[in-house]
């Protein structure tokens, strides 16, 4: 087949760049998070200290929560909104099916950025949303909790996961062999009956790749925070970002992003087990 | 189903009261017609084949009867009760689909519980009734399997047990045995006429493979590019084929194509006397019919012709021959099996084994 100076020769590109750009960085954040800062500079010290303020500073662990629970708001979202689009176009859309699946996936095209913005033109105190609520005189002032919110922050980051939530569904419903369906009708079951005992079960794997990337995917955001946010809406990337920026504290900014990282990882782990228990073949 | 001494199990039509009407149904799809006015009885405990090739409307029949697909025409009577327009969930009907189509994330027990579970039947009651499916297709050993662990027979006989367990007026199988291999397969169909016999259930099976439907099956109903051909009992459409068709497509034959005039049928190479109109003519001979003359000598009942062996194959206890009459007209012949043969022998059949029939 081939030689052993070819196969080294191919392989040797991709090792560098994920050994120069993932495996340093991720063990130079490592190594920070054990380090200190004395007077403005980051000394060698080998030391836990980083890691005793991220669980005792009521702040941190405040944000840290507050950024879990709107990952995981946003997770049902996308999931309430995800499947039953999912569905729709699975089993009932027909002919439209395509032109229905092309509409979902064209938003993932348009940046995150002008994305972002949008939501702020919407949400904004005269922005459309408001001026659409005194137009039919339902409300005589702007509403503000609208903007600079976490409930703005879900709104956004929902709009912009909801397809990676989709496209996992609409796979797994996709997969589900329609003869399946057919019997559980052909051995008296309706169509609730046949959603909860066959449909779901076989969407399970699907349904927790969808939440997994919709959680996952929230948790680290910060530039929707950023956008629509404000202070009642900051997540812990934020926190993140203000360390190694304007506070110059690397050490607990790379200690932060350990546990998110050792967070997410488990999260993975966990989703993959799971999905394993929950799929057929 | 009672049964008479002097006509036993089969019967050349539905003489009692149907369980199942089709009335006048077609289907099409777009622009095509799948199904044309097909109207067709099955009695109670009867086992009936739709047999015919892919394309010609079987399947869409059965997914017609268990409501998967709606007529485009005409309707079904099931007991004196319209059921075309009731939800396949609402049909007393339950299928055993061509690859089973065994719930993967249940395991055997559940599969078969499956529909006493949806009707909300009573703990202990299902757990009896799933104990007595399981038995009687003898998967006790498997109740906690799933089905990607079981053998092609064995998801056929959890299939079985799936639909039978909500002892439906009428059990439709999709080619059931086809994805099986050809021992399994003579093993299943046995068990198949056996455990029909047992449960007293009316079979209607759908097959492309003529075989099975003979030896499964009370009657067959040939179908036609979505039209019926012939329904009868096996061995009525091999002895009387309705048509051309029917005898070709049911065992082996030989289509003789000729004319009639001044009472004389010539087909080819073969004459006899027929005292009928003149006209064009097919017969329908089987193979079987023919044998070899070794005397040379015919009864007045027989016709005699001369031809060459052109092809021999050895089947056991009896081998097919090709022989040709001349001018290329070739005829098959089975006789009993005797040892190589080559060159010109005479051969004779008796006349009335050379059946008239319709195009």
């Amino acid at each position: 087949m081939y030689s052993r100076a070819y196969k080294s020769l191919v392989s040797l590109p991709p090792l560098l760049w994920v050994g120069i750009f993932l495996l340093l960085p991720y063990a130079l954040m490592f190594a920070h998070s054990f380090w200190a800062v004395r007077e403005g500079l980051v000394v060698h010290q080998w030391n836990l200290h980083n890691y005793k303020i991220l669980f005792s500073n009521p702040l941190y662990a405040g944000v840290l929560f507050r950024t879990m629970r709107i990952a995981a708001a946003v997770t049902l979202c996308s999931l309430l909104l995800g499947y039953p689009l999912a569905y729709y176009l699975s089993f009932h859309a027909h002919a439209r099916k395509e032109l229905l699946y092309q509409l979902v996936i064209v938003p993932l095209w348009v940046s995150y950025l002008v994305r972002g913005y949008a939501w702020k033109t919407i949400l904004g105190s005269d922005g459309i949303l408001n001026g659409f609520l005194q137009y039919l005189h339902l409300t005589h002032e702007p509403v503000v909790f609208f903007l600079y919110s976490p409930f703005a922050v879900v709104l956004m980051l929902t709009h912009i996961y909801t397809p990676f939530a989709f496209l996992p569904i609409y796979a797994a419903l996709e997969h589900i062999p329609r003869p399946l369906v057919e019997a559980s009708h052909d051995l008296g079951a309706g169509s609730t009956q046949t959603f909860l005992r066959v449909i779901l079960p076989l969407s399970m794997p699907g349904l927790l790749a969808g939440a997994t990337f919709a959680f996952v995917l929230s948790l680290g955001d910060f530039l929707a925070p950023l956008l629509v946010g404000g202070p009642s809406g900051i997540m812990i990337a934020n926190v993140v970002q203000t360390l190694f920026g304007a506070a110059f504290d690397w050490p607990l900014g790379a200690t932060i992003s350990v546990f998110i990282l050792i967070l997410t990882v488990s999260l993975l782990f966990l989703s993959e087990l799971l999905e394993k228990r929950w799929s057929f073949k | 189903m009672s049964v008479s001494l002097a006509n036993p199990t089969e019967q050349g039509t539905a003489t009692e009261a149907a369980l199942l009407e089709v009335r006048k149904v077609a289907k099409r799809f777009g622009t095509i017609d799948v199904l044309k006015n097909i109207s067709l009885n099955i009695a109670s405990g009867e086992f009936l084949t739709l047999l015919g090739e892919s394309g010609s409307g079987k399947t869409t029949l059965l997914r017609l009867i268990a409501g998967f697909e709606q007529p485009s025409v005409g309707e079904i009577w099931m007991s004196g009760q319209r059921l075309d327009i009731l939800p396949p969930y609402r049909r007393r009907v339950n299928t055993v689909f061509q690859n089973y189509a065994l719930f993967p994330h249940l395991s055997v027990r559940d599969n078969i519980a499956y529909g006493l579970r949806v009707k909300n039947t009573s703990r202990s009651e299902m757990s009896s009734r799933v104990d007595e499916a399981l038995r009687m297709v003898k998967m006790q050993d498997f109740a906690a399997s799933r089905p990607s662990k079981l053998s092609g027979g064995q998801q056929q006989r959890v299939a079985l047990a799936r639909a039978l367990i909500n002892r439906p007026q009428l059990l439709l199988l999709d080619e059931p045995l086809s994805a099986l291999d050809a021992n399994l397969r003579k093993e299943m169909q046995g068990e198949l006429k056996a455990l029909q016999r047992e449960v007293g259930i009316t079979f209607l099976f759908v097959t492309h493979d003529q075989e099975e439907a003979m030896a499964l099956s009370g009657r067959i109903a040939l179908l036609r590019d979505g039209a019926l051909e012939q329904v009868a009992s096996p061995r009525e459409i091999y002895a009387h084929p309705a048509t051309a068709y029917a005898a070709q497509f049911i065992g082996q034959t030989n289509l003789l194509r000729g004319e009639i005039r001044d009472s004389i049928a010539t087909c080819g190479a073969l004459r006899w006397l027929l005292d009928e109109t003149d006209g064009p003519v097919i017969f329908s001979l089987r193979p079987e019919s023919i044998r070899i003359c070794a005397d040379g000598k015919r009864q007045t009942s027989e016709v005699k012709f001369r031809a060459t062996v052109r092809q021999q194959f050895y089947g056991g206890p009896s081998e097919l021959l090709e022989v040709d009459c001349g001018s290329g007209q070739m005829l098959r012949v089975r006789i009993p099996a005797r040892g190589p043969l080559a060159g010109e022998h005479d051969f004779v059949f008796t006349l009335a084994d050379a059946i008239r029939m319709k195009e």
